[in-house]
């Protein structure tokens, strides 16, 4: 049984008598990161990923997705995802295996030449577990990117009271598909939980107004007519307005103002509001 | 078609493949615009165009590449823009150009307002062969 001979190559590289490697690698992996790991953790993360190792290779497992592979799996799994989340480079995520091989490195003076294959071998496993732990970072690093979009997309979008029955929607970035639905159903539940009727579309924070923008900010104001609210563009830069002339976009029945002061004033009037200026007043 | 290239650097390739691309296309554009120092309405009218060519490029022709750089010809600088595809192509280009006319859900402005939004407008398609799309706003 030439397999069986090679795992226990293998566990017998890993498990010198009278010498903790486990130690060792927690040493060189400490090294490595600067302190940013507590060692108690690091220490109780190195050596349940080294059991898992030997056990792993006692049972015969020669590749990273083997079945006897999968507690090995687990355990780097949860160190990548650990490390994604606090910080670390994907080097420094990887180096945490690859530096088993540099505390085997001795086997390599000293060692017979069935030594020397067997750490061929595992070098060679080694390097899958390390470039798992690489994918197993970038998926994590994936995952919160995704999430941080998501959040941003409802933290971009608030929906502000300026007065009695007006309301106000300042638009910062870019408008896409997701964003403008996330806008419309905050804009429109504001509508029906202030009572207002009057919605002002701030867009001083829009970059650029092309046609999908200008689509997705006639939809929205349509949506808001359904309901009864009187809607107002407001914040249409000199740039954005020849932009939208050459475009050839119409705004038709849709009133707009250059600044969210204008929009407001209008506001006021249309739900009957006089604002009077005291001559002399002074407060 | 052959890029206008004359400028001194290679022009940039960015893939457009997802509508998160769209953003990245726009910020190169911006970029470039403010490096060839084209005014703040220029600015906007470039990075609009291109914004509605490559969002063509994605939802018509399925996904594909731009290319920008800067350009220069008779001592005037510029920004240009290639959008390529290899998508179905346009079988009626002088519809496409109608204000208005759309095969999708658009507003139907995307191509023929990019055409007025720019100084340079070449569109090169065959059926079944793709689309290529160069723009190029001149600094004033």
């Amino acid at each position: 049984m030439v397999k069986r001979d090679n795992a226990v190559d293998l566990v017998g590289l890993l498990s010198v008598e009278g010498q903790d490697l486990a130690a060792s690698w927690v040493g060189e992996v400490t090294g490595s990161l600067g302190g940013r790991v507590g060692a108690a953790e690091l220490n109780r993360e190195l050596r349940e990923l080294y059991e898992a190792l030997v056990e792993a290779l006692r049972k015969g497992a020669t590749d990273v997705h083997s079945e006897h592979m999968s507690e090995v799996r687990a355990h780097l799994t949860e160190l990548s995802r650990n490390r994604a989340r606090q910080g670390f480079s994907p080097s420094e995520t990887a180096v945490s295996v690859f530096a088993l091989k540099r505390v085997l490195e001795p086997v390599l003076e000293k060692g017979t030449a069935d030594e020397i294959r067997a750490y061929l071998r595992l070098a060679r496993i080694l390097d899958s577990l390390g470039l798992f732990t690489i994918e197993t970072y970038t998926q994590t690093r994936d995952e919160l990117i995704t999430a941080q979009a998501e959040q941003l997309l409802e933290l971009s979008t608030p929906v502000v009271r300026l007065w009695d029955g007006v309301i106000a929607v300042p638009l910062v970035g870019t408008l896409d598909s997701a964003r403008t639905q996330v806008v419309m159903e905050k804009l429109l539940q504001a509508l029906v939980d202030t009572g207002s009727e009057q919605a002002i579309i701030d867009i001083t924070g829009v970059p650029a107004v092309d046609t999908q923008v200008a689509q997705h900010l006639l939809k929205t104001i349509v949506a808001a007519r359904l309901m009864g609210a009187e809607c107002t563009v407001s914040g249409i830069s000199p740039q954005i307005a020849q932009t939208i002339v050459a475009l050839g976009i119409e705004f038709d029945g849709i009133v707009t103002k250059a600044s969210l002061a204008d929009a407001l004033k209008l506001a006021l009037r249309r739900s009957g509001v006089d604002l009077v200026a005291h001559t002399g007043a002074q407060r | 078609m052959t890029a206008p290239w004359t400028a001194d650097e290679e022009p940039q390739v960015y893939a457009v493949e997802r509508s998160g691309d769209l953003v990245h296309v726009r910020q190169a554009i911006r970029a470039l615009a403010q490096r060839c120092g084209l005014s703040l309405v220029d600015q906007t009218k470039m990075i609009t165009a291109a914004s509605e060519l490559a969002r063509n490029t994605l939802t018509y022709g399925g996904g594909g590449t731009v290319r920008a750089g800067l350009v220069s010809a008779n001592s005037r600088r510029g920004v240009g823009a290639v959008f390529e595809d290899t998508g179905p192509g346009i079988p009626d280009v002088e519809q496409a150009m109608t204000d208005g006319w759309t095969s999708g859900g658009g507003l139907g402005l995307g191509l023929s307002g990019a055409k007025r939004l720019v100084d340079d407008f070449r569109l090169r398609t065959a059926p079944g062969e793709g689309t290529a799309v160069t723009i190029i706003k001149w600094a004033r």
